[in-house]
């Protein structure tokens, strides 16, 4: 880790350090900024906080929104729930695949994808639905992915 | 008091009672899992549900408390058909290799699926691969057959306060280790091994070496001698189906001579050696403004905790090697002259209650002798599966004595097995050599007991002796907080790591819990008070050893192989380096 990402770290516990329950705002206003969670980041927090090391990576492997590795400047999430896999969601994930030639939970070399998987984002209505960072994209088919992967290449 | 009925059954039990507990005294072994009966609450494994009238859904009754009126039901049709799948899928995701697995018939999950009349499992298979871990000399873990009860978790945490252990990953991909993958030596594991008594199945245990011991047995050119620590003979008839607490020390020597051993010495020898030396150590720091207070160096997890977690303290540790390396080394050298063998054809064996032993022996430094001080350490339940493997009828064995002259000792000796017990032999010589006169009570009973952190004062000819003794590392951390903060003012502690002290370590039967370590506990008592010698500086052979070949205690030759010095160590080292 170097100096300045140390620091800004550091920034982000003394945000939250005396809110109840700090840890999870903590490494989600570290992996807001860096991407994902470090283990040097991590280590700083449960020094910080008091709390084993390990104690920090159990909660950070726990959740889906953290990545204890690097990802993609975009981050597509596919939903992996019962709804979105009836209509349509593994040929969305295999068009998605060949697309960008990376298997899920990988990222593109030149680390601007990164594919995953997530728990229902609560848009049924809409699926089988991807997440792109913050955007949502709905009602999606194998042939459509390539104009939704447009709007980011 | 409140009275509820299960199973037709009124019941009447104190509030705050769980239906568990309530059930139990309503004569219904409701079946569990992730419970421990030393451990708080946690409700992850629902093995033990129940159905509670007016209640919607099954309630796990370890967690459910009784009230007044209550309406339970243990045994239906539904219950059974829920607790059979909650094994069959913990028995889907487990590797089925029961035969070969070191827990094979010691293993809750299996008789657990053997209680509930499991025969089929009616789901696929989903067997996680997980890499296994055998960086330490003590432990292996195997987190593919991990069924996350989380009691290891428990037990690393709060027990010992050492938190290297945690739940990682999500769903069906958890499993308890360490972060980030690292190995056990790669962290500040003490290999303490209370893990192992936490786990209900084969996913944690210890490093077996039986076979490297049946390998010098059988090679003609060895001489081999075991030493048998002072915690293994009152608990080693557990693990031929006898009660615990069972004192078997004289079938142990016999069985040990059956196996095939040369000589069948006594650790305890040795432990009243420690006395001598130790206690020296600490008359001379108190004399001479030494570092204080001086912490006793006998258990090798309370050592590695000590250089992982206050390397700064170091120098308050006493230099003696433990009872066990103190042996190994003057088996092969004064043990060696006097029998006239070439100390590089002598193999030591130790039984210990510990799996941290392990570790110690192979630490680099323990070679003062010339050699390796101990070549192999094996566990109480090592020596178990040996005798079993022996076809030895260990109940049927008439008793043996230890050989001479390294296996003489005394009761002040024997108590080393017991949380207090180094203390109260340290306290019995030293108030003899201090003040030259007889102790007026040998028993000092204010450091015996399960109660975790201990205090005493003893009044040496006009000295104030304070004293304190902590066992399980949890109650460790405090006494160091007291230490640091300086208000406690005591000149010397006892810390053994594990809970109970050696009685409860690491490397003893399963199961360990407080109830078998307070009958283990009785019968380490029970052989001090039947032993004619209860003093250490009255144990014959330690005088015999001064005179013939150490000098005296503190001496040049004493120094050389019966102290030590220490390592400090970080709490988490790089990915694949040693921490």
């Amino acid at each position: 880790m170097g100096n300045e990402e140390k620091q800004c770290v550091c920034a982000i516990i003394a945000r939250y350090r005396d809110v109840p329950g700090p840890l999870l705002p903590i490494l989600q206003g570290i992996q807001e900024e860096h991407g994902h969670l470090s283990e040097a980041a991590m280590h700083q927090v449960a020094a910080s906080l008091g709390r084993p090391p390990g104690e920090v990576y159990s909660v950070a492997t726990f959740y889906t929104l953290f990545s204890t590795r690097p990802r993609g400047k975009y981050v597509i999430r596919v939903c992996e729930n019962a709804p979105c896999h009836i209509k349509g969601a593994p040929a969305v994930i295999a068009e998605l695949e060949k697309a960008l030639d990376i298997k899920a939970g990988e990222t593109t070399p030149d680390g601007k994808f990164s594919l995953e998987f997530t728990s229902c984002v609560g848009i049924c209505g809409v699926a089988p639905a991807i997440m792109v960072n913050q955007d949502v994209h709905g009602n999606l088919t194998p042939s459509s992915i390539a104009q939704v992967l447009g709007q980011y290449r | 008091m409140v009275t509820l009925t299960i199973d037709g059954q009124k019941v009447t039990v104190p509030g705050g009672t769980t239906v568990l507990e309530a059930a139990r005294r309503a004569g219904v072994a409701i079946p569990v899992l992730c419970h421990h009966p030393d451990q708080e609450v946690k409700a992850v494994c629902r093995v033990c549900v129940v159905e509670v009238a007016g209640s919607r859904t099954f309630q796990a009754s370890c967690a459910h408390p009784v009230a007044e009126g209550m309406v339970v039901r243990t045994n239906t049709p539904a219950l059974r058909e829920a607790r059979r799948t909650i094994v069959e899928l913990m028995l889907a995701t487990h590797p089925d290799d029961c035969l070969r697995c070191e827990r094979n018939l010691r293993c809750e999950l299996q008789s657990l699926a053997e209680k509930l009349g499991v025969r089929e499992i009616h789901f696929d298979r989903l067997v996680r691969e997980v890499p296994g871990d055998r960086s330490s000399p003590s432990l292996f873990r195997d987190p593919s057959k991990c069924i996350v009860c989380r009691r290891c978790v428990y037990t690393c945490s709060q027990v010992q306060g050492v938190g290297i252990l945690h739940p990682v990953h999500r769903g069906y991909e958890t499993y308890v280790a360490p972060g980030w993958g690292r190995g056990l030596m790669e962290i500040a594991c003490t290999l303490c091994g209370q893990c192992v008594h936490a786990c209900p199945v084969g996913a944690i245990g210890e490093q077996d070496q039986t076979a490297e011991v049946w390998a010098a047995l059988a090679d003609p050119k060895k001489h081999v001698v075991v030493q048998t620590a002072p915690a293994t003979r009152v608990a080693l008839g557990e693990e031929v189906g006898l009660p615990s607490g069972t004192i078997v020390t004289g079938k142990m020597v016999a069985a040990l001579r059956r196996l095939g051993f040369d000589r069948v010495f006594d650790t305890d020898f040795t432990a009243d050696l420690t006395i001598m030396e130790e206690g020296h150590e600490l008359l001379h720091r108190l004399k001479n403004g030494g570092v204080l207070p001086m912490f006793t160096s006998c258990s090798p997890g309370w050592i590695k905790y000590m250089e992982h977690t206050y390397p700064e303290y170091l120098p308050h540790l006493s230099t003696c090697k433990s009872p066990q390396q103190m042996f190994g080394a003057l088996a092969k050298t004064y043990y060696a002259e006097q029998a006239g063998i070439n100390p590089a054809d002598i193999y030591v064996v130790s039984i210990m209650p510990c799996t941290a032993k392990k570790f110690e022996a192979q630490r680099p430094e323990m070679n003062s002798s010339g050699y390796r001080d101990v070549d192999v350490v094996l566990t109480t339940r090592e020596l178990g599966r040996m005798i079993r493997e022996a076809g030895i009828q260990f109940d049927r064995l008439p008793d043996s004595p230890y050989d001479d002259p390294l296996g003489i000792s005394t009761g002040a000796a024997v108590i080393f097995g017991a949380t207090g017990g180094v203390m109260e032999a340290a306290l019995r010589t030293a108030y003899e050599v201090v003040t030259g006169r007889p102790l007026p009570k040998i028993d000092f009973e204010p450091v015996r007991g399960l109660q975790g952190i201990k205090e005493a004062e003893v009044d040496l000819d006009g000295t104030c002796l304070k004293v304190a003794v902590g066992h399980g590392l949890s109650n460790a951390q405090q006494i160091m907080e007291r230490v640091k903060s300086g208000e406690a003012g005591w000149h010397f502690i006892e810390i053994m790591c594990c809970p109970g002290g050696c009685i409860g370590g690491g490397g003893q039967p399963i199961p360990t819990n407080t109830e078998v370590r307070i009958q283990r506990s009785k019968g380490i008592y029970q052989v001090d008070r039947e032993l004619p010698l209860r003093k250490s500086h009255e144990n014959p052979a330690v005088d015999q050893i001064y005179r013939e070949f150490l000098a005296e205690p503190l001496g040049h030759r004493s120094h050389e192989l019966l102290h030590t010095h220490y390592t400090p160590r970080a709490r988490y080292g790089p990915p694949g380096g040693k921490s």
